[in-house]
């Protein structure tokens, strides 16, 4: 007894030494988050680890001439004004915008933000001949506004952007153009004198113009921020104290450092612990996001989806709600592309739902039975970005289909391999077969969300349209969408287009990804809207 | 013993070109794109042949090889193409991450395999024997990620005594030898030294029992040796075969544990490895794997010198 005292006092010192930190961290109101990447995502102003970057390094650093509206969490996220206070195409020239910008704006380090600061931002990765331009943000941004050529400063604070062809998209794609400070990458270099290590010494030690300012920097490991008292935008002016960034690609040890309190949010908790996590106390917010999880389907010659009552009667063939509960509810049910709330909906004729009755009835019409059933081949992969649980959703389609007659082979390989092949089109070896491919994607802009899979001119090994699907209406609608500049009227061609996709069919919509995120109690202010981001700012903590 | 050591020196260089030129070969054949995580699937063809060019993959390998490996000799692995920052720093801190670690794992792994492997040996085919040869099969045989996982389920989840990830409060930049910060490396150590524990006891068990038959023992008993005297030569006539798997065992270790480092989200070789292949972060991937490489070649290198150091025959 005497013995196992002392060792009791030590054991009892020992844990109330280890539980100091947090309980110190819990007088502050850091917010301390557990992300899915493996590293911090890039801090020098375009981000990448996809969308995960531009959420946490991207938009709390840094603000767009444009930003997506993130108060509202059960309307469709739209674009509003940010740095730009008001834009508009040139009306002889559509290929030349002219954004006006906010006159009150100052970067971290102090320098103000102008005119000026936006062409040094457009050269950083659209001009080869700067001093400042860096290949390594070329790819993230380049890809994401495509059609953008050039900018010029009007005056200090208007500036004029030219686009390749007329594109009414432009505002929608400036929502991934970050604004770096122009003066302090200038200070780096004049420390350096090599604009490679200066864009390195920039993203250890950043300056933008976001709510969030860098304070400490630990490569792969943990990146803090303090809110940035001077914040331009009183609605978005951070009340927490800072926020602390910790890459954790691993979900049972994102977990396991919520429930022991290392963190107080965690991204993407796996659908097996929500559970266990809402038990201790804990918040899941979810909303369906702007993202698809389909098969895409060929229309290559000889591919079973060339008839549209096959492609119609797979559509109708499964109980989403089912898979819904397979999922553990953490998943939206697709009416299409977009959903109805959305701007570019358009009421089409074909009504995806669950319909057994006929679906059976639409197969046997084009001529096949449980005695003779289509053979169909689909590649995905067992992982992947945005891919959710593939395996245990390509197996529930496999079974439910086979009651509409469908033979599915799976054909599952590595997840960068099928993120290869998706560009180089169900024609090629790499689809192997193929009569589908399962890769999610990104609908918040038109041209990644309907374009890219339905114009002509985007064929395999331009862009993603890997089934071949397109002619000369889809062409058309696309054109007009592109070259409408009033945002309603655009939205409405959009509209026109999602319409014409969805009655079409070139794709069985499966699910929406409705990216679950697992928050402390303490965290108040949240709001979840329909979309990939999620604004920290105006956050606090109990 | 300075003319082997040299001669053994000697002998490393052609084993370290032949490291460069596989590493570089394995990384180069392996599928997918380069330039993967900077630019998107839906990049441009044009954009996607700009950026080849301006990385300079539009080369042929032999040219890229010896670009690198030039470089490489004077200090310079290249620059991650994911994040931009020097592959040298980035190995360096890993580096010196994983070898804390590694050398905290081994050194519990080589305490506990030991007395386990002692323990079995001296009482071969006695119930001790057979609980320390238990001990020591589960080392082997339990996959050490799970047994992370469940450690940081008990011991961070559930009791929440000890942090579940990370390597510190302020990441390992700020690491010192303090109660909180080694929190931070007690679950990830003792996972990691299961299985050079494990494998450490079935080798010095077999040692001892083999040396404990071996008529010198008898005779050092006939002569009235000690238990302990006895003990002293068994432990030197098994010590260089032991350093040498703990040498191996260090080496493995020291190649990181991407599950372990996963697990625990560890920043060593191991996760930057993981990340490196996710990212087909070919500089980081090729800098990374020769620094490992080179830590291997050089270990051994050590444990054959002491090695020969320990028995002279070894030399000969």
């Amino acid at each position: 007894m005497t013995q196992t005292r002392p060792i009791l006092i030590a054991a009892l010192l020992a844990s109330s030494v280890l539980t100091i930190p947090a309980a110190a961290l819990a007088q502050d109101k850091i917010l301390r988050i557990g992300m899915t990447a493996a590293d911090i995502p890039r801090t020098l102003g375009q981000p990448d680890q996809g969308f995960e970057g531009n959420r946490f390094t991207g938009m709390t650093i840094y603000d767009g001439l444009t930003a997506w509206d993130l108060s509202k969490e059960d309307e469709a996220s739209v674009v509003i004004p940010n740095l730009a206070t008001s834009w508009a195409v040139n009306p002889d020239d559509t290929t030349k915008w002219v954004f006006n910008l906010r006159d009150d704006v100052t970067f971290h380090d102090g320098s103000a933000f102008n005119a000026e600061s936006v062409v040094w931002n457009v050269q950083k990765v659209l001009d080869e001949a700067a001093p400042h331009f860096d290949a390594s943000q070329v790819g993230v941004t380049a890809s994401r506004m495509p059609t953008l050529r050039s900018a010029r400063a009007i005056d200090e604070f208007t500036v004029e952007l030219t686009t390749s062809e007329p594109d009414s998209f432009l505002p929608i794609n400036l929502t991934n153009l970050f604004m770096a400070s122009p003066a302090h990458w200038q200070a780096k270099f004049d420390e350096t004198g090599n604009a490679e290590t200066a864009w390195a010494a920039f993203a250890a030690d950043p300056s933008g113009t976001g709510p969030f300012r860098v304070t400490s920097f630990v490569p792969r490991e943990r990146l803090e921020l303090a809110p940035n008292t001077n914040y331009w935008n009183p609605a978005r002016t951070p009340k927490l104290d800072g926020v602390v960034l910790v890459p954790l690609p691993e979900a049972n040890a994102r977990t396991a450092a919520l429930l022991s309190g290392q963190v107080d949010w965690i991204e993407a908790p796996s659908p097996d612990a929500i559970p266990q996590i809402e038990s201790r106390g804990f918040t899941i917010y979810a909303n369906p996001q702007p993202h698809v999880w389909p098969w895409q389907l060929s229309f290559a010659e000889g591919s079973p989806w060339l008839d549209k009552r096959v492609r119609h009667a797979a559509n109708l063939c499964f109980d989403r709600e089912e898979l819904q509960i397979l999922l553990g509810g953490y998943m939206g049910i697709p009416k299409g592309t977009v959903d109805p709330t959305h701007p570019w909906w358009g009421n089409p004729s074909f009504d995806i739902r669950y319909d057994l009755e006929e679906a059976q009835r639409l197969m046997t019409e084009a001529g096949f039975s449980a005695a003779n059933p289509v053979k169909v081949k689909v590649q995905t992969s067992a992982s992947g970005s945005g891919q959710m649980q593939p395996i245990p959703m390509n197996e529930y389609l496999q079974q439910s289909l086979r009651d509409c007659y469908f033979d599915i082979e799976l054909d599952v390989i590595e997840w960068n391999t099928v993120f290869t092949n998706w560009r180089r089109g169900a024609n090629d070896e790499s689809a192997n077969g193929a009569h589908a491919i399962n890769v999610s994607f990104a609908t918040m802009d038109p041209f990644f969300a309907m374009v890219r899979f339905t114009s002509t001119g985007t064929f395999p090994p331009v862009s993603n349209n890997w089934g071949l699907f397109g002619n000369d209406e889809f062409d058309a609608l696309i054109a007009d969408a592109r070259t409408t500049f009033e945002d309603d009227a655009r939205d409405a061609a959009l509209a026109r287009l999602h319409a014409r996709i969805v009655e079409e069919a070139p794709f069985v919509w499966v699910a929406h990804d409705a990216g679950p995120r697992a928050m402390s109690s303490r965290v108040t202010g949240v709001v979840q809207p329909k979309s990939w981001f999620i604004d920290i700012a105006p956050m606090d903590m109990n | 013993m300075l003319g082997y050591t040299l001669r053994r020196i000697i002998y490393t260089a052609p084993v370290l070109f032949g490291v460069s030129v596989v590493c570089f070969a394995l990384v180069h054949i392996s599928p997918g794109d380069p330039l993967i995580s900077i630019l998107p699937a839906d990049a441009s063809v044009e954009l996607q042949d700009r950026l080849r060019t301006l990385y300079g993959f539009d080369r042929s390998y032999p040219e890229q090889f010896i670009l690198w490996l030039g470089r490489a000799l004077q200090g310079d692995l290249g620059t991650s193409i994911a994040t931009g920052r020097p592959v040298t720093s980035e190995v360096i801190r890993a580096v010196g991450n994983t070898l804390m670690l590694a050398a905290v794992a081994t050194f519990i792994g080589f305490v506990l395999g030991c007395f386990f492997g002692f323990v079995a040996g001296y009482f071969s085919n006695s119930p001790l024997d057979k609980a320390a040869s238990a001990a020591a099969v589960f080392g082997v045989s339990v996959p050490h990620y799970w047994l992370g996982m469940v450690r940081v389920i008990i011991f961070s989840a559930q009791l929440g005594w000890l942090p579940a990830a990370g390597a510190g409060p302020g990441g390992s930049g700020q690491w010192k030898f303090d109660l909180e910060h080694l929190s931070y490396m007690i679950l990830p150590a003792i996972t990691m030294s299961v299985i050079p524990m494990g494998i450490i006891a079935r080798t010095v068990r077999a040692l001892v029992a083999e040396i404990l038959a071996q008529e010198f023992v008898i005779g050092l008993r006939a002569r009235g040796l000690s238990e302990l005297g006895v003990f002293l030569h068994v432990v030197k006539n098994a010590a260089p075969t032991a350093l040498a798997v703990m040498g191996v065992q260090l080496g493995y270790l020291l190649g990181g544990s991407i599950l372990i480092e996963t697990v625990f989200s560890w920043p060593g070789t191991g996760m930057l490895l993981n990340s490196a292949i996710f990212q087909r972060d070919l500089p980081l991937l090729q800098g990374t794997i020769l620094v490992l490489a080179l830590f291997f070649v050089v270990l051994n290198l050590a444990v054959d010198v002491m090695q020969s150091a320990l028995d002279p025959r070894i030399k000969r």
